[in-house]
């Protein structure tokens, strides 16, 4: 083994270490941004003695002791130089005692709970949207900055520097390490949530060529919101959210073609989704099911997904139980594209005429002015009830609309079609 | 995918003792609260199971278990999503000894193929392939 490979190792130990590392060290010192330092210390460390000492036996406790060893040193030093004993007290007095629990399982329920801690202080309301992403990939999933900034395409410095506000917007807000009760959770596990999801549609969205990178992080938001069922097992939403991702992650590998053209789900060639992943996302909803929650938006739109997932054809689609799904949906979360998609799956049960119906209700809509599908699903009906020039005008408006030259190409010879005699 | 190796025990059909049972849920449980863990079996001796032997210009020949080379056949495996090969390894050397402490026993890691790793070449063949059936049962 090369010395690079030795330190690809300790690097990964080290990763499956981080978040328990920080959200431990975050509850002894009250500093995201001290914790991770901390934790980054010790990976300093580890890659200085473990080369030849080996790697221990139980490496997060290793880890644990020497990130409190070298708290103690900075505080310390700091409270030196600083004068500032009794504010650093507490903190160095957490620091120096003993931490048992370390010590026997890596898993037990106090760990479980920092890490909880960690969740709900990376995806804070008081941060923006992108920092939430960024922090929580950092502290959380393990990347390094390099990795967020080549997964959202944008520039490292930016990341670095999203990550280090998010850190002292922190501490200046004083936001407290804990876990939200009462009535704040559903508020605030609906912002956990939604960060997860946020990531997995960065990936999702992207499929082509360079953006090899960008799929990774769909694993990462899988495995992010795994690890949060099984901190919060009783909440269904989370359950709802992991079946969601999981079904909709069992299509990657249908949804692009051969030339990286997206494939619509319906076309979609139902024996490459993995059979795997529709199995775990089928189990997780049906966990949320017995918890009760089979009305939360994100367990109403697994239900969604996993009605695609349980058709072996397209043609075997239960669209009746469909559009009464996203009924439900657009009741606990209205929204114009909820409603234009219960208007596709309304066609599909009772016919275009019931579907255009619904459809036309969206065309005053502002949000949906500028958004191809409308004009695109509207066109469709029209078409199947025979009114072919009301059709034309629907598909060459949406093709006008659509940035994607691929679907552009499909709406323009949809209205070609119109024009031919029948 | 992390493989566990076959021996004496497992291909007699012995079942592992509780302590064994105990740890690898355990292990199990890790693996599941870090996300990681997309599925995992044990493997039943190879005395009740078969193979099915292919060779050049001849019909499958099927072969019924025990089989002979112990150390060459699998015991069971976990299937895990991790982002590198070193954090497969890092994951398997936390696993408890699969045969017990006092045995020596082996895990295979080795990488999935996911559709990426084929490209686009033969994402086209397939794509043709179907076009072609589609023709057919026109």
């Amino acid at each position: 083994m090369t010395v690079a490979d030795t330190q690809r190792g300790i690097e990964a130990v080290w990763r499956l270490e981080a978040p328990k590392l920080i959200a431990t060290l975050t509850r002894l010192v009250r500093d995201v941004g001290l914790a991770e330092d901390l934790a980054q210390d010790a990976l300093v460390a580890a890659l200085e003695q473990w080369p030849d000492e080996g790697v221990p036996r139980n490496p997060g406790a290793w880890l644990l002791t020497t990130a409190r060893h070298r708290g103690i040193d900075r505080l310390r030093r700091h409270a030196l130089a600083e004068r500032k004993h009794r504010e650093l007290g507490h903190d160095l007095q957490a620091l120096e005692m003993e931490v048992p629990d370390m010590e026997g399982h890596l898993d037990d329920t106090g760990l479980g709970d920092d890490l909880l801690r960690l969740i709900f202080i990376a995806c804070h309301p008081v941060l923006s949207p992108e920092a939430r992403v960024a922090l929580s990939l950092r502290l959380l999933g393990g990347l390094t900055t390099d990795e967020i900034a080549r997964a959202f395409l944008v520039p490292e410095p930016t990341i670095a520097q999203r990550i280090v506000r998010a850190k002292k917007a922190l501490a200046a807000k004083k936001i407290p390490f804990e876990v939200p009760r009462g009535a704040e959770l559903s508020e605030r596990l609906s912002s956990v949530l939604s960060v997860i999801y946020l990531i997995f549609n960065e990936g999702y969205s992207a499929t082509t060529g360079d953006d090899w990178l960008r799929p990774t992080l769909c694993e990462d938001a899988l495995r992010l919101g795994r690890i949060v069922a099984e901190l919060m097992p009783d909440e269904a939403e989370v359950h709802g959210l992991v079946a969601l991702m999981e079904v909709q992650a069992s299509r990657s590998a249908a949804r692009v073609g051969p030339s990286g053209e997206p494939i619509l789900l319906l076309d979609q060639n139902r024996a490459r989704w993995d059979p795997l992943l529709i199995r775990r996302g089928l189990a997780a909803l049906d966990r949320a099911d017995r918890l009760g929650g089979a009305r939360g938006p994100y367990v109403l739109q697994a239900a969604i997904a996993a009605c695609h997932a349980r058709a072996l054809r397209a043609e075997d689609t239960d669209w009746a139980r469909m559009a009464n799904l996203y009924a439900m949906l657009a009741h606990v979360a209205p929204s114009p594209i909820v409603e234009l998609n219960r208007a596709v799956a309304v066609g599909m049960a009772l016919g275009p005429e019931a579907g255009l119906a619904v459809a036309d209700s969206l065309v005053e809509e502002p949000s949906l002015e500028g958004y191809h599908r409308l004009p695109s699903v509207r066109g469709d009906f029209l078409f199947k009830l025979g009114r072919r020039d009301e059709a034309r005008i629907e598909f060459e408006r949406a093709a006008a609309l659509t940035r994607n030259a691929a679907e552009r190409a499909l709406l323009t010879a949809r209205a070609d079609e119109c024009t031919r005699p029948t | 995918m992390l493989i566990v190796k076959a021996n004496a025990d497992s291909e007699a059909g012995k079942m592992p003792p509780l302590e064994l049972v105990q740890a690898m849920g355990e292990f199990n449980e890790e693996m599941v609260k870090a996300g990681v863990l997309l599925a995992a079996e044990g493997l039943k001796a190879s005395s009740k199971g078969a193979k099915v032997k292919f060779a050049p210009n001849q019909k499958p020949a099927v072969v019924d278990g025990p089989f002979a080379e112990t150390k060459e056949l699998i015991a069971g495996f976990w299937l895990i999503e991790v982002r590198s090969k070193e954090e497969a390894v890092a994951w398997a050397v936390r696993s408890p000894m699969p045969h017990g402490p006092d045995r020596e026993s082996e895990i295979e890691i080795r990488q999935v193929f996911d559709a990426s790793d084929f490209g686009a070449d033969v994402a086209a063949n397939e794509q043709a392939l179907r076009d072609e059936i589609a023709k057919r049962k026109r």
